[in-house]
């Protein structure tokens, strides 16, 4: 059977044709993409949308959050009992080590005092729970269930129990968004544990690994080996560990070496992250000298979080 | 009334002239597919998860004109935008050429029966998906995994079932024809 949609004949006049209002649309969409991309003003009008938007969100949660208590409900019992017998050996294995822990942090104290470093990570994080991943297939991103309610702010480095995960980009009411290390715009400061050279990983987008650019064929590098944070932008803490060097190749006619990293943290699997408190704060950056390039350059800042 | 059986799916038989979309109602399903596309997921679950909005929007597009047109597209697409936290302006390009391409095309979409109609379906969302593509790698995004062709496909395989649901209450009362 037929259905023909009840309409008004085509003769009465009906405003613009639609090639019109899609010329018209059109170009208010690239100038708000061109608005968005390049200068991101719009930020706030993000930000007030957010908020309006937020009970929808959080209502779209329900059925999945319903089904995943059911779920728990009906968890099997020997699941559980499993799962407490692991927890208990393991406990019993790491207590041993954690034993060793206070007197190891005395020494590191002293130590550090006599070399009068800063103090600098100092412990205080927030625990937080993945809501969902982005819906953006374009980007890596996560959003977490605490927002500046929390005192969650943008920048602060995000980690599970393996390593860095990201950094918090966008902070709402009671979520925020985690730009994650393999996204394309996000780069983390690093250095390699055994040697000390220092770089910067690029996460590359999904599906490709993350790669640390512009190191010369001769650094000493080699597959296997940890890098963690540097510490260096003031973002991430020193001394966390991020991914280890999967594949290298080091070709004499190339300018520099292909080397490939894959994350320590669970990435794209962790449910529960960790938001640290933001280091000791960096002395100011001193001046730049007075330079006419230099300003032209810093309006084409590229999107790298913060 | 039956429920549309397999027999309604071909092209032959009498037609039926449905009763105009009430605007709230037209509202109300938006806000579903909203909310539909809203709902967290991960995995393969999420790489398949067809745009609900786009195809409640080109539904209505199709079947009210009237209510639904171009601009009514954009505005749900910055909506849409602002829930996913992406570019501004991405969903609402996408959903505005998709409300431009069903009314130059909905006139022949209804003469099919709705599996062809899924067919033709398939090539809108296809088209949109490969519009935001362009956007985004123009905007210098990389190129997403391969699975970005899949909700299209999907979407157009929900669209009998979603015509269906939403034509409903449209549908003529039986007792009304009776003499």
């Amino acid at each position: 059977m037929h259905h023909i949609p009840a309409e008004p004949p085509a003769f009465f006049h009906r405003g613009p044709s639609p090639l019109t209002r899609l010329a018209f649309f059109g170009v208010l969409s690239i100038a708000l993409l061109f608005l968005d991309t390049r200068y991101r003003y719009l930020e706030n009008v993000r930000h007030v949308a957010a908020v309006v938007i937020y009970p929808l969100q959080r209502a779209a949660q329900w059925p999945g959050d319903a089904i995943a208590w059911v779920g728990r409900y009906f968890s099997s019992q020997h699941a559980l009992i499993e799962e407490n017998a692991d927890l208990k050996r393991r406990v019993v294995e790491q207590s041993a080590l954690a034993q060793r822990v206070p007197g190891v942090e005395r020494d590191n104290a002293t130590l550090r005092g006599l070399l009068a470093v800063r103090d600098r990570y100092t412990g205080a994080a927030v625990a937080v729970e993945v809501l969902y991943y982005g819906r953006d297939p374009f980007t890596q991103k996560v959003f977490v269930s605490k927002g500046s309610a929390d005192d969650i702010a943008p920048g602060r480095a995000v980690v599970d129990a393996q390593g860095v995960v990201g950094q918090v980009t966008r902070v709402f009411p009671g979520m925020s968004e985690v730009t994650l290390v393999t996204d394309k715009d996000h780069a983390v400061p690093v250095k390699v544990e055994r040697s000390g050279v220092r770089s910067v990983m690029f996460g590359a987008g999904a599906g490709h690994p993350p790669e640390l650019r512009f190191m010369a064929p001769n650094a000493d590098i080699a597959v296997g080996d940890v890098l963690v944070t540097s510490g260096i932008d003031g973002t991430y803490p020193a001394g966390l560990p991020v991914a280890q060097v999967a594949t290298l190749e080091r070709e004499t006619g190339q300018m520099f070496a292909r080397i490939a990293a894959k994350p320590l943290a669970g990435v794209d699997r962790s449910e529960w992250l960790l938001v640290l408190a933001p280091s000791a704060a960096l002395p100011a950056r001193p001046e730049e000298p007075a330079d006419p390039d230099a300003a032209k350059k810093s309006g084409k800042g590229r999107r790298r979080g913060n | 009334m039956a429920l549309p059986n397999i027999s309604s799916l071909s092209p032959a038989g009498p037609e039926e002239i449905l009763l105009p979309a009430r605007p709230w109602f037209i509202g109300v399903t938006l806000i579903g597919g909203l909310l539909a596309n809203l709902v967290p997921l991960s995995g393969i679950s999420l790489a398949l998860r067809p745009d609900f909005l786009a195809l409640v929007l080109l539904y209505w597009c199709i079947q009210a004109p009237r209510y639904v047109g171009v601009g009514v597209a954009w505005c749900v697409g910055i909506v849409m935008d602002v829930g996913d936290g992406t570019l501004f302006g991405q969903h609402a390009f996408a959903y505005a050429f998709l409300a431009y391409a069903a009314e130059y095309f909905r006139r022949r979409v209804l003469r099919f029966p709705l599996w062809q109609q899924a067919a033709q379906v398939a090539v809108l969302l296809f088209l949109c998906a490969a519009l935001v593509l362009l956007i985004r790698v123009v905007g210098g995004a990389p190129l997403p995994r391969w699975t970005f062709v899949a909700p299209p496909f999907v979407g157009a395989l929900l669209w009998p079932a979603i015509s269906v649901v939403l034509q409903w209450p449209q549908r003529p009362r039986q007792s009304s024809s009776e003499l």
